[in-house]
Order: C-alpha cells, then sequence, then structure tokens
C-alpha cells in the first residue's frame, strides 16, 4: 500500500550514528537483556556439557588420565565461548538499538551487522502486546510488540522491544493505544469476564490431550534414544507386562498416554488461563492478560474489531460448553509462540456464559450467535453422508481386497473397523449437517458450520470486502453452493457452506446491499442447470 | 427456498478476455507436455531395463497433455470473464470447480498487473487485484497489455478517491 506505515529501512553501516544518548526522546530497551541472554545461554551450557561430562564418557571424564585435563579445559573453554559469544552480541545490539516515541511516528533503529531503521505511523498502530516469560518476570521486565495490524509483509510491520521494564512497557501501551475516543452507547467498562478456576475440566476435552499423551510418548522414546537406552526402555516396558496379554499391555499403555496428555493439558491450562480477565478499558480497546508464568497482555482496539467466533470442538461443545474468538484485524502472530492464541477472548466456558460475554463484547443486548438459523437444503445432508461413508468404507474396502488376496484375517479386521467407522461417519455427518446455518442478524451475518470443531461466526456486515461464490459439479447437480465473505479480520474469509443455491445469493445481496445485486439475475422458474 | 422470488443465479460477467489467451494457454499445456513427456521418454531410451516402465507413462502424459490442449483452452476461453464497474470488479473462473469473485472498489488494496515471458510474447498481460483480506485476491489472467495497463490506471485512481483504509 501506501509507503505509510511500511516500515522503512537502510542499510548503510555507521550512518545509524549515536542517535543521541538517552534524551531527544531516543531510548535504550533495557540493559539486563544481556542477563537474559546471559542466563539463558549458561542453561544452554549447562544442558549442552553437563550430558557430555556424565553421559557420553560413560563416567571415565573425558579421555585417559593423562589427556583429562585436557578435554575437561577444552569442555570449559566451550561453554564459557556459548555463553560470552552471544552476551557480546547482545551488548552491541543493546548499544545500537534505539527508540522514540515521537509526535506521529514510533522509530525503531537497530543494527549488529546492518544499521536497520523502521517506524510505524502512530495512527496505524493497532496493537500493543506485552509479554514476559518467567526469566523476563523475575527481572521486571516485557517484551514489546507494537503492531500496525496489515496483513501483507510479513512481520515486518511489527516492531518488538525485546525488553523493556514493565512499567516502562506499560507506558508504551498506554501512550500507544489510548486515545481520547467517545465510546459509543456508553456500554459497560471495566472487567467483562474473569476466568473461573471450574472450567479446568474443559481442558482435557480438547483435541490437545491425545497429542499431548501421543508427545509424552514420543519424548520418552526419543529421550532414551539420545541416551542410547531405547532397546533397554522397550526390554523393560516388554518384562514389566510379561505375564499380561497383549490387548492388556496396548491398553495399559494407551491409559498411560491418556493420562499424561490429561495431565498435560490440565498444565497448558493453567499456564495460559491462570489469572485471565477480560477488561474494557476507556478509549474502546478490549485488553486480554493472562498467564501463569508467561504473562501476556493482548490489547484489541475495539475500532478494529469485525465480530466474534464462538468456537466449540467436539468434546468441549458435548459438555455443552464454547469458547469466545475475536474476529479482529491485525492481531500479530508471536511467531516464537505457537500456543499464544492471541485472538482467544474467553476460553472454553459454559455455554450461556460464553454467550454473554460475545454479546458484551459487540455491546448488543444479546449476541447475533444465538440466532436462529436458516438451515440448509436436505442435499447438504446427503453430501455430508456420502462424503463419510466413502472416507469410512475406504480403508475397509483396502483391507477386503487385500484379505481376498492375502489372508482371511484381514477381512476380519475390515468388518470390524466398518462396523464401528460407519455408525460413527452417519452420526457425524448427521451432526455436520445440524451444525449447518446462517443467517442476518441486525449488523451481523451469522454462518456455523463444523462438527469437530463447529465454530459460529458473527460477522460485522459492514466488515465484508467481497464475496466468493464457490460451485462445483457435484454441488451444481445437488443445486447448492458455497457463499464466501472475505474480510480483513480473522481468517479472512467465512463460509457458509452448501446453501440452496438461490437462497444463498439472496442472502449474500441481503447481507451488503449493492454489492452483489448488478451481477444477479431472477429467473421466474427453476430452470435445471446452469 | 426462495418462494415467490424465482430462481435468483449470478449472471455471466460482460467481458470475454483476449482471445490470444486461448494460444497461450495452449503454448503453455504443450510445453509443459513436451518437457515432462520428452524427459521420460529421454530416460526409457536411456535405461533399458526399465523401459516400459517409462516410455508407456511417457506416451500417456503425451496423450493427456495434448488432449488437454485441444480441449480445455477454448473451453476456459468460454468460462472465464471479467467486468468492471465503477463499484466492483467481477470474475468468474473454473469449469469443474466454478468461481466468482466480487471485489467492491472501496475495498481495493493493490492493482498489479504481472507478465511472463510466454504471456508477453503474446501481448498478453495479468491482473491482479488485492483486498485487505488474505483471501480475497482476484486474478484476471490473459487480457490484452495495453488493456490491462489501462485497467490497472482505472483501478488505481478509482481506488486512491476513496477514502479510508479499506479494511
Amino acid at each position: 500500500m501506501s509507503e505509510q506505515g511500511e516500515p522503512r529501512e537502510s542499510g548503510a553501516p555507521g550512518e545509524s550514528g549515536e542517535p543521541g544518548e538517552p534524551g531527544d526522546g531516543w531510548r535504550r530497551i533495557d540493559k539486563k537483556a544481556l542477563l537474559v541472554t546471559g542466563a539463558v545461554m549458561g542453561s544452554v551450557a549447562v544442558g549442552l556439557c553437563l550430558p557430555i561430562l556424565l553421559g557420553l564418557s560413560g563416567g571415565s571424564w573425558l579421555g585417559p588420565r593423562a589427556r583429562r585435563g585436557t578435554g575437561l579445559l577444552l569442555l570449559l573453554a566451550g561453554a564459557a565461548l556459548l555463553v560470552l559469544g552471544p552476551v557480546a552480541a547482545e551488548y552491541v545490539n543493546w548499544r545500537k538499538t534505539r527508540y522514540r516515541v515521537g509526535p506521529d511516528r514510533v522509530e525503531l533503529h537497530t543494527g549488529l551487522f546492518f544499521a536497520k531503521r523502521r517506524s510505524l505511523a502512530r495512527e496505524r498502530i493497532r496493537t500493543v502486546d506485552l509479554a514476559a516469560n518467567p526469566l523476563l518476570r523475575v527481572l521486571g521486565l516485557v517484551k514489546v510488540r507494537i503492531g500496525t495490524g496489515e496483513q501483507s509483509g510479513g512481520g515486518e510491520s511489527t516492531l518488538v522491544l525485546d525488553p523493556v521494564t514493565r512499567p516502562e512497557g506499560e507506558r508504551l501501551r498506554a501512550e500507544l493505544l489510548i486515545r481520547a475516543a467517545a465510546t459509543p452507547g456508553g456500554h459497560r467498562e471495566g472487567v467483562l469476564a474473569t476466568v473461573d478456576l471450574g472450567w479446568i475440566r474443559y481442558a482435557p476435552l480438547s483435541f490437545v490431550a491425545p497429542a499431548l499423551g501421543g508427545a509424552a510418548a514420543g519424548a520418552v522414546m526419543q529421550i532414551s534414544d539420545w541416551f542410547g537406552v531405547q532397546h533397554e526402555v522397550i526390554v523393560h516396558v516388554g518384562d514389566f507386562f510379561r505375564d499380561t496379554s497383549v490387548t492388556m499391555m496396548i491398553l495399559t499403555l494407551a491409559l498411560a498416554a491418556l493420562l499424561a496428555g490429561v495431565v498435560g493439558s490440565l498444565g497448558l491450562w493453567v499456564e495460559m488461563w491462570w489469572n485471565h480477565r477480560l477488561e474494557r478499558e476507556p478509549g474502546g480497546t478490549l485488553r486480554v492478560r493472562r498467564g501463569l508464568f508467561t504473562v501476556r497482555s493482548i490489547s484489541i482496539e475495539e475500532r478494529r474489531l469485525r465480530g466474534v467466533e464462538l468456537v466449540e470442538p467436539l468434546g468441549v461443545r458435548l459438555a455443552g460448553a464454547a469458547r469466545v474468538d475475536a474476529v479482529a484485524t491485525g492481531i500479530g502472530r508471536d511467531d516464537q509462540d505457537k500456543n499464544a492464541d492471541l485472538h482467544v477472548l474467553l476460553p472454553a466456558a459454559p455455554r450461556s456464559r460464553a454467550a454473554a460475554v460475545a454479546a458484551t463484547v459487540l455491546r448488543e443486548p444479546v449476541t447475533p450467535t444465538d440466532a436462529p438459523l436458516t438451515p440448509h437444503p436436505g442435499a447438504a445432508r446427503a453430501r455430508r453422508l456420502r462424503r463419510a461413508l466413502a472416507a469410512a468404507l475406504l480403508l475397509p474396502a483396502l483391507l477386503t481386497g487385500l484379505g481376498i488376496w492375502l489372508t482371511p484375517v484381514l477381512l476380519h479386521i475390515a468388518a470390524g473397523f466398518a462396523a464401528v467407522a460407519l455408525p460413527a461417519a452417519v452420526l457425524l455427518a448427521l451432526d455436520a449437517y445440524r451444525s449447518l446455518g446462517h443467517t442476518l442478524s441486525g449488523d451481523y451475518l451469522v454462518a456455523r458450520s463444523g462438527t469437530f470443531r463447529r465454530s459460529t461466526v458473527a460477522l460485522q456486515r459492514a466488515g465484508v470486502i467481497g464475496w466468493v461464490v464457490k460451485r462445483s459439479l457435484f454441488q451444481r447437480r445437488a443445486g447448492v453452493l458455497t457463499v464466501t465473505a472475505t474480510t480483513a479480520a480473522g481468517a479472512g474469509a467465512y463460509s457458509v457452506h452448501d446453501a440452496d443455491g438461490s437462497e444463498g445469493l439472496v442472502f449474500a445481496r441481503r447481507a451488503v446491499p449493492g454489492l452483489l445485486e448488478p451481477f444477479l439475475e431472477t429467473r421466474p422458474e427453476t430452470p435445471p442447470g446452469r | 427456498m426462495t418462494e415467490g422470488e424465482g430462481t435468483v443465479r449470478l449472471r455471466p460477467p460482460e467481458n470475454a478476455l483476449d482471445p490470444r489467451a486461448v494460444s497461450w494457454w495452449r503454448t503453455r499445456t504443450l510445453a509443459v507436455t513436451v518437457t515432462a513427456a520428452g524427459t521420460l521418454a529421454v530416460l526409457g531410451w536411456l535405461i533399458a531395463p526399465a523401459r516400459p516402465w517409462l516410455l508407456w507413462p511417457a506416451a500417456a502424459v503425451a496423450v493427456l497433455g495434448l488432449l488437454q490442449a485441444a480441449v480445455v483452452p477454448a473451453w476456459r476461453y468460454r468460462v472465464h470473464r471479467w467486468e468492471t464497474t465503477d463499484e466492483a470488479v467481477y470474475v468468474r473462473t473454473g469449469a469443474f470447480l466454478q468461481e466468482w469473485r466480487i471485489a467492491p472498489m472501496s475495498r481495493i488494496q493493490t492493482v498489479d498487473t504481472l507478465r511472463g515471458p510466454l504471456e508477453r510474447s503474446y501481448g498478453l498481460a495479468t491482473v491482479t487485484v488485492t483486498t485487505a483480506s488474505a483471501k480475497g485476491a482476484i486474478t484476471i489472467a490473459g487480457l490484452d497489455h495495453e488493456l490491462a495497463a489501462e485497467l490497472a490506471r482505472r483501478l488505481t485512481r478509482i481506488t486512491q478517491e476513496t477514502p479510508g483504509d479499506a479494511t
């Protein structure tokens, strides 16, 4: 887009000069950054050298008696290099890094090898997020991410100050985000929601638990492999189960992995959601604060909010709960932490509570996500059934083929699998169909779909910035099509799957008056095809 | 579902692409086919033991490629259509998976024209229009290059006249 807001770079080294010692508005990042790097690299060094010392040398300490001293010395020198090198680099980085909050722009000069000058126009800044891991917290520091929320250009439209002191971080946040804006509607300010520790019961119900369990089992094998004792672990487990049947063994191991997964998911939940609170600040900013060890503060300007999404993963939905996500433009993605989930406003909570929070966030009396939805035609159900059955029958068919060719045992497995998978597939397909729906509710376009992850999105109609209508050959024969509203916020596009052809288009036409209108034509009767 | 309203459907966009696009697509398909089939054939010629395993696929690729070059470009030319009004850009693509894309002028962020070497030799160009949505880009491939430049100029002008940051 315009060059405004794009970070500017210049590659002349040295030219960055010393942009003035503090004063002149220029500030440095905190000097304790050196300590942070030192501590991190120190622990890495210990983590690398101790196993070498203890494990690999097999107790005989680095080589035969005569050369023992040399080996030890080498190791220590390596460790020192490992720590001091990055600390020195960090020192140069600290010396070269300056930032300034000017009247119009926020500027950041960095440059380890290349002087890099970047600046963001202040009126374009949409998010100022603070995060502090335990180490930073002990030192009273935070990492600050200042973002414009532009989708283009990858992380380039984000300035990261890593680290500054906590008061400085809060000051930056307040200075950059809170503008004197008239609050529309005079809706509730202050704390909108806080976490209820009882909600931890929904944590193991998500798909995280089995995944973590599998990860735990994998980690055991991986670590034992590092120390070359993987074989012993397997033999040991084998010994343990010597007197039990294979089925028992598999069941026990699966149960153990699942248990580890449940414990892991509980731990993860506590780490992520401890002390969670969702607030509305004067000036129209939503703020989420949460975290046990790593404390985060995520701000979303309400001007950037285009709606909310109620997300119900299968297990959580069966327990009658839902999560509330913000659909907003310019929510950054923390590249270092994939679990950050910066758009989650409320973790899985009882559905009525989630609906209430969604309504408060949108400043509506009732949340549009609870509006009665238009169901989709029967063809959509038939499509889902057909797809589910095909998926469920693929493996049994393959096994049957192989079974006829090789051994009848496979035929039994195929029959067993089909007996379980077919009813499950039918149930899931019917559930997927039941989930489908769309409607217009006030200023919002509401669309629901999904069975493993049912999502109900309420998107501001003014936030729709285009339409994509798709129709495959099969959909054409069934008389349905998929209408997708594109938006700058959230996932970028939200779809109404398999709506009745004509009704879906009328829905899109009514959602954004004038946009689709000129490209539609009405036929008095229903001609087949096209 | 739409009692009393009749059936509503999307009408085809007004403009066809440049007729030269048919030749462009055909040449492109043939180039890919010749490369793939040729590689297989040369390998089959060199590696005697695997000859039938390489020459038959080469033949299959060649036949399929020729069929595609014969049928698809003309078909695609009929399907791919585009239109711009003062309010929106409207494009239709796809045969098996039909797709209609609409972006309002007020939400357009960038307008790019692109010309590959093959496209250039046919005097064609591709116009890509992006909006603030990561999934809302619209591509019109196979326009006469002067028309494409004119279109890009016009879209850019309209876009710049629209206030706001298009989100």
